[in-house]
């Protein structure tokens, strides 16, 4: 899915200039390993130039993937099974890959949460905004790893 | 209150006002901690008058919107008034991305979302 996310130019002169910054971690459900890996994303995106808005949209994206591994992916599973995490940054995109251990979904049978008879209901939100926000995301035939790309946008 | 509070809570007129301690609003573990003491403040007051200001706030998370969702069927079941305001133009664009905008009643400032209390 292609569309036109919302964020300010990235730094053209980014101060990384090798081959991509990859990273690949099992995480837990934890808050300390989570936030270990989004450092690690930040850090790396720090080095490539991204702007504070690109750094907003991927850490809502990495966020909202990780709550939809734990909480969905694993709902029946013991709660220390673990999930994949990668990421490959370069100064021109950003791929983030979740994969959890569940039976997988369904993307498209999320139902719309901005249509007006949905608006009320607490849940559902996640998945739309890791598409409004990132440049392409696409699921494993599985629906159990997510694959999403953010570009950067060239400045001026 | 207790004292592991992720809130500032201060009570004028008739009006609850809350601020976030957190700057990011992502955790599911704090976040449900925030909406339990929120629904506490709602079950304390007969017709609640709530606002919540976003002022501190960097980043939160769609758990957190499902949350606020919650506290305004709450306070509207009781006939009460719930106001959002302080919200940064970057979280702003997660209302309007979701269309929440519709739902809540947002305001630029703190003063403003007093104002408006009927």
């Amino acid at each position: 899915m292609t569309n036109q996310p919302r964020h300010s130019p990235d730094a053209s002169h980014a101060g990384h200039s090798g081959g991509p910054i990859r990273h690949s971690a099992v995480v837990h459900h934890d808050r300390g390993e989570v936030e270990a890996v989004q450092d690690a994303l930040e850090a790396a995106m720090a080095a490539c130039g991204y702007s504070k808005a690109s750094l907003f949209a991927v850490r809502l994206s990495f966020q909202e993937g990780i709550a939809n591994a734990f909480n969905h992916g694993h709902k029946h599973l013991p709660p220390h099974t673990p999930a994949k995490v990668e990421f490959a940054v370069t100064p021109a995109e950003v791929l983030i890959a979740i994969e959890d251990q569940g039976p997988g979904f369904k993307p498209d049978a999320v139902a719309d949460c901005t249509l007006d008879e949905n608006l009320e209901v607490p849940r559902g939100r996640g998945v739309m905004l890791i598409r409004a926000y990132m440049h392409e995301v696409r699921y494993n035939d599985n629906g159990n790893r997510v694959e999403m790309i953010f570009r950067a946008k060239p400045s001026a | 209150m207790p004292s592991d509070s992720r809130l500032r809570i201060r009570k004028q007129d008739s009006v609850v006002q809350i601020e976030f301690i957190d700057r990011n609003i992502l955790d599911e573990g704090n976040i449900q901690m925030i909406s339990e003491e929120i629904s506490r403040l709602i079950d304390a007051e007969t017709t609640p008058k709530l606002l919540i200001s976003f002022a501190n706030v960097d980043h939160l998370s769609s758990a957190a919107l499902g949350a606020l969702i919650t506290i305004n069927n709450k306070i509207r079941q009781k006939n009460g008034q719930l106001r959002l305001a302080g919200i940064d133009p970057q979280i702003y664009e997660v209302f309007v991305i979701t269309r929440l905008n519709k739902l809540f009643q947002i305001h630029e400032s703190v003063d403003d979302a007093i104002k408006s209390f009927g």
